[in-house]
């Protein structure tokens, strides 16, 4: 059978759509994970009533949040405050293009050549992500001044604050990794950590750059905004933040928008640091079965330090990252380059 | 053909986004269309081949620098501009200095549509493609910049100078000297 003309459109089209679609249900996956491992930390049980043990809870979540009213209060911007949610979480999503989640396969020999899981492979893959993603922050800064609430605009300005300082450590650590594997291509910084020593220590990243995923991770949780850097929400001071004024729909892009982009960093890290889908014992055929487990311990990580860590103090925030984690991470991007260097000479 | 159409869009969208920056009143919505401008221009880099200054493009101009544009717009929370104080009679018929700097500007806008004007071969590139080491050297963007365009290159600079110096001028409180 001859599909091959047709099919490789198709796939590529479906390929989008699964991406799309993955990353909704990983977002309404992350909801309920999230109330859960809350209240196992807790000490309580978390949702447990919406369908067998709760599983139901994000849909009763959604539900609930489109049927409530859309508000607009009479000062805020009307193009602007429209505007806000909607680039938050288009960028959400656009992050994650250019990110490659398995090796390359013909689906079971449906297509004539193979094609490469993700849904696109640029030559700059990890510029696009950390462009893409800087993009985010104009959802929340826009949200916070267009509502025409003290509140609001407190969160917006901690926003674009906190954001522009995390960045550098953020692109600093991700500039190591790059000059270890020497391409720009996300898939080809995977595949250059392809193979295991003794036949079970994957070659991973991480044991070259140990501070780099530290710091990416760090760096990470501040750019998206997630307890114990989540200064532009801060509750107990702000209300809530840059979406204080926001119900309905639009409200639920914000979250929807934050939890993508957890997913995003974290697929990010595992293939920058963790090998992408080679994982020692899975065959790289199933690779991206790997691939999503590692990106779910990092996504249970985000989670367990949400719910541990206390948020910390504004000037603190700003302290650690001029202060220590960017000198770390210059100092980290040093190092590496003097022993790639060294080593390549 | 698609390419033509994407490349007359996003051009389409760079210039409008570039002149409705200067028309608004609310200085927020001129950083967010000097966003988008920037977007167009990226995608525009990117139909030149040269994805990686897209990236850049995006990754400066709209990532850190527009942000730190942001910011200082929500810190001053710079107010719209109404124009009911604005002196709205003919500049050329206002006294003193204004009318000679109308003038001048009046120059340049002519000086300006003549350097469009005399732009030609705008198509002929400026080093053959294949030839990767010429087409990024500095050496010939420079001697094309300065034989073939001179005209245009100067006319803009002096454009540039007059929006620093009006910059000044704008920022220079009442009264002072």
């Amino acid at each position: 059978m001859n599909l091959s003309a047709y099919a490789w459109p198709v796939a590529v089209g479906v390929m989008i759509f699964i991406t799309f679609n993955a990353l909704i249900i990983a977002s309404a996956i992350l909801v309920l994970a999230e109330r859960k491992i809350m209240g196992f930390i807790q000490q309580r049980y978390g949702p447990y009533l919406v369908g067998p043990w709760g599983l139901m809870q994000p849909f009763a979540d959604i539900l609930k949040l489109l049927f409530k009213e859309e508000l607009r209060p009479k000062g805020a911007d009307k193009w602007l405050f429209t505007l806000a949610p909607v680039l938050a979480i288009v960028t959400a999503f656009v992050a994650f293009a250019t990110v490659p989640f398995g090796a390359e396969t013909t689906l079971f020999g449906l297509l004539d050549r193979p094609i490469k899981l993700g849904v696109t492979d640029v030559n700059v893959g990890v510029l696009v992500v950390f462009a893409v993603t800087s993009m985010g922050v104009y959802g929340i800064v826009l949200a916070g001044w267009s509502s025409n609430s003290k509140y609001a605009l407190f969160g917006g300005l901690r926003a674009s604050a906190q954001m522009i300082s995390y960045e550098l450590a953020y692109a600093t650590s991700l500039a190591a990794v790059i000059l270890l594997a020497g391409s720009l291509s996300l898939r080809e910084v995977v595949d250059s950590q392809a193979g295991t020593w003794l036949g079970f220590i994957p070659k991973w990243y991480l044991w070259f750059q140990p501070l780099g995923f530290i710091i990416y991770v760090i760096a990470g949780v501040a750019e998206t905004n997630r307890a114990p850097f989540d200064f532009p929400e801060a509750e107990q001071e702000l209300v809530a933040g840059f979406n204080t004024e926001y119900s309905s729909v639009r409200f639920a892009m914000f979250p929807q928008a934050e939890y993508i982009n957890m997913v995003t960093m974290s697929a990010v890290a595992t293939d920058l640091y963790l090998g992408g889908w080679h994982t020692p014992f899975i065959p790289d055929s199933i690779g991206w079965v790997g691939f999503l487990l590692k990106v779910g311990f990092i996504l249970f990580v985000y989670i367990w330090m949400r719910w541990t860590v206390p948020r910390y103090r504004y000037d603190q925030l700003m302290t650690f990252g001029w202060k220590w984690l960017f000198p770390a991470a210059v100092i980290n991007l040093i190092a590496t380059a003097a022993l790639v260097l060294y080593f390549n000479a | 053909m698609p390419e033509t159409i994407i490349f007359y869009l996003l051009a389409a969208l760079a210039v409008g986004a570039s002149a409705l920056v200067i028309g608004q009143r609310n200085p927020m919505y001129s950083v967010m269309l000097l966003i988008a401008s920037f977007g167009a221009l990226s995608g525009l880099y990117i139909q030149l081949d040269a994805p990686f200054v897209a990236v850049a493009q995006i990754i400066i101009y709209a990532g850190a620098i527009m942000v730190l544009f942001l910011f200082v717009v929500m810190l001053l929370n710079a107010p719209r501009e109404d124009g009911a104080e604005w002196d709205r009679t003919h500049p050329l018929r206002q006294p003193g200095i204004t009318r000679w700097g109308t003038l001048l500007a009046g120059l340049l806008i002519v000086q300006l549509a003549l350097a469009l004007g005399k732009m030609t071969d705008l198509n002929a590139p400026v080093a053959t493609k294949s030839d990767a080491t010429t087409v990024s050297s500095v050496t010939e963007l420079g001697r094309s910049l300065f034989t073939r365009h001179t005209f245009a290159f100067e006319a803009t600079s002096i454009l540039i100078l007059v929006a620093m110096v009006g910059a000044a001028l704008m920022a220079r409180r009442e009264g002072e000297q």
